[in-house]
């Protein structure tokens, strides 16, 4: 099976394609693949504790490893004891890393 | 290297460039040589519907004469030995049937896009 | 000694429109730290990026002058990354989509960058270790 690395730019409050996206992450995980998601820019706001995503709180329900850019989160004033339970934030070098690792990466 | 280029974008630019360019840049490596194939998902998957017309655009004296044929274009892919595959909810969605569509566009359910994907060295989204 | 790291980008942002450009180029900029070697194709509005006649400006709102705004220009940025791949012992090749040059009259470009075609990304990703494609969006 294979990993994959779904990096998540889009605004999930205002994308209605950030919900189809979560699933395909579900979906490849169910699949037996490695998934993780690493959100970067907007796409960090739904992972301020208390925001309200159908389709986020989903995906955290899932086993799919949510990740997010620091660099993003504090551009955002999202500080790291206000980051929903379920995503943890990283620096971006993991997304080199896990080019480097020979990761299916697929930016949305 | 088999590798799937996923189109989401819709006809974004297609009337300044006369093209998808996505769907371009997958004729030009093809040309090159390249083993692809392409998935629409989202409102990309309008491109697969038979019967757009762009044609007419002018700006004072200036006339487009090639106006985009994308309908046309991404069904140029298949004799070429590029599949091409729709998501087949977005399609159901937008309420496109199957007579909408442009001849040989495979569809692809949401939770066949794991399988589908396995059958590629890489996947790339546009 | 373990084989180098190739990476493949392909951007198509144009400058001045959406963060995807600053988080690919920090992407780029951890592989140059790393002495990767990198090829970047700049698609489409990406092809504008390391266009050699942005110029900075003042910051009136602000009350800064040109030299106090110090104005990002992303084709130093651009410069800065290859001299920094380099320094590391990687590479970075940048290569412009000829005809998207072409369309937005971005000819100059800042040293380091040159003119390629969509033959030039499909034969840096069929032999880079992997390939990331950070597209646009309507």
């Amino acid at each position: 099976m294979a990993k994959y690395l779904l990096i998540e730019s889009r605004d999930a409050f205002e994308s209605r394609d950030a919900g189809p996206w979560y699933e395909l992450a579900a979906d490849l995980l169910a699949a037996g693949n490695d998934v993780t998601v690493f959100l970067v820019h907007n796409g960090v706001l739904a992972a301020r504790s208390g925001a309200r995503c159908a389709h986020f709180e989903q995906l955290l329900r899932t086993d799919v490893e949510v990740l997010a850019d620091d660099f993003s989160l504090r551009e955002r004033g999202i500080a790291n004891d206000r980051i929903v339970a379920g995503v943890k934030p990283a620096p971006l070098d993991v997304v080199v890393d896990r080019l480097a690792d020979g990761c299916r990466a697929l930016w949305h | 290297m088999k590798t799937l280029n996923i189109i989401e974008s819709a006809y974004r630019a297609t009337l300044e460039e006369q093209d998808d360019t996505i769907v371009w840049i997958t004729h030009a490596m093809k040309e090159a040589g390249a083993d692809l194939a392409v998935l629409l998902r989202g409102s990309a998957v309008n491109y697969a519907a038979r019967g757009q017309d762009a044609s007419g655009l002018a700006f004072g004296t200036e006339r487009q004469t090639q106006p985009p044929r994308v309908d046309d274009d991404l069904g140029a892919l298949i004799p070429k030995g590029v599949p091409v595959f729709a998501v087949e909810e977005d399609l159901a969605e937008r309420g496109l049937r199957a007579g909408d569509l442009h001849e040989g566009i495979q569809r692809v359910a949401r939770g066949d896009l794991p399988q589908l994907f396995a059958g590629f060295d890489r996947v790339w989204h546009w | 000694m373990p084989a180098k790291t190739t990476l493949t980008f392909a951007l198509m942002d144009a400058p001045y429109e959406n963060g995807r450009t600053t988080t690919a180029l920090r992407l780029i900029a951890i592989a140059a730290r790393r002495g990767y070697d990198v090829t970047v194709f700049a698609y489409e509005g990406a092809a504008a990026l390391a266009f050699s006649k942005q110029q900075p400006h003042p910051n009136a709102v602000h009350g800064r002058d040109v030299a106090q705004e110090n104005h990002p220009l992303p084709s130093k940025w651009i410069a800065a990354l290859i001299d920094e791949a380099q320094r590391n012992g990687g590479t970075i090749d940048w290569i412009n989509c000829g005809l998207c040059v072409d369309e937005r009259g971005v000819h100059e470009a800042v040293d380091g960058v040159r003119r390629g075609s969509p033959a030039d990304f499909w034969k840096a990703a069929e032999g880079s270790d992997n390939t990331l494609v950070i597209p646009t969006r309507g």
